[in-house]
């Protein structure tokens, strides 16, 4: 399998829900060359993002089929020019989900660490800017969609002084 | 020149469309005149209007205002994203 190939084979837009421990696992699984496994993963907070007004009984993420995993692919292939990896996973899930539920899952395997770390805080800042996905969260009032938030943007554009 | 239109998360429900196929009338040339094109029905289309926040994709790919549209493009509108 290419390069190419295998990056692109890491990403998963999906409703299921994903074992932590079986990504990390798979990361390394049957190679000898990996020396670092970092990883994130991302989970619904009842008090997500609005931080005031009526606490978030449950969220539905809605994406953009096909533009969606084209982007996370895009952010992975970078990934792979600004450090030196052995192997990604990202999975995103959509569709309905409630507190404690886990959204986002970001694994990155390389040699050492510096890369691993770097590179998994890299996607992730780079996946809430430019992702295309958005929530909308359910209050006793109703559905609320959340607002972008200026933080996620200067997160991500910390990276570019990298260039 | 004809093309799809999609809508998505609060847009999508503002104007009550998802998608939409669009014959173009002569003189829209970028993404930027057809986002005026269509705010210029007025109404709930006032919601892609000139200083909403509106992001846009070309065939799949985030682009600014001037770049230029095609026969048969796929064209996406949508808010900021929100996901992680």
């Amino acid at each position: 399998m290419s390069e190419i190939q295998r990056q692109f084979d890491s990403v998963a837009v999906q409703e299921a829900d994903f074992d932590v421990g079986d990504e990390i696992a798979t990361l390394s699984a049957g190679r000898a060359d990996v020396g670092a496994v970092a990883s994130f993963v991302g989970l619904v907070r009842a008090d997500k993002l609005s931080g005031e007004g009526s606490a978030v009984s449950a969220m539905t993420l809605e994406h953009y089929p096909g533009m969606t995993e084209k982007s996370l692919e895009a952010i992975v292939t970078e990934a792979y020019g600004r450090w030196s990896l052995l192997g990604t996973r990202v999975i995103h899930r959509f569709g309905r989900l409630v507190p404690g539920d886990r959204i986002v899952f970001v694994g990155v395997a390389s040699s050492h660490r510096g890369d691993a770390f770097a590179a998994c805080e890299f996607i992730m800042d780079y996946l809430k800017t430019r992702a295309p996905f958005w929530k909308k969260e359910d209050t006793p009032e109703g559905g609320r969609w959340v607002d972008a938030r200026e933080a996620d943007d200067s997160a991500a554009a910390r990276w570019d002084a990298w260039d | 020149m004809s093309v799809k239109v999609l809508y998505f998360a609060n847009l999508r429900e503002t104007l009550g469309y998802s998608h939409e196929t669009l014959t173009l009338p002569a003189g829209i040339a970028t993404l930027g005149d057809l986002r005026a094109h269509l705010a210029h029905r007025g109404g709930v289309w006032e919601a892609l209007g000139e200083g909403r926040n509106v992001r846009a994709a070309i065939n799949q790919e985030m682009v600014g205002p001037d770049v230029a549209v095609a026969d048969r493009d796929e064209i996406a509108f949508f808010p900021p994203v929100t996901g992680g």
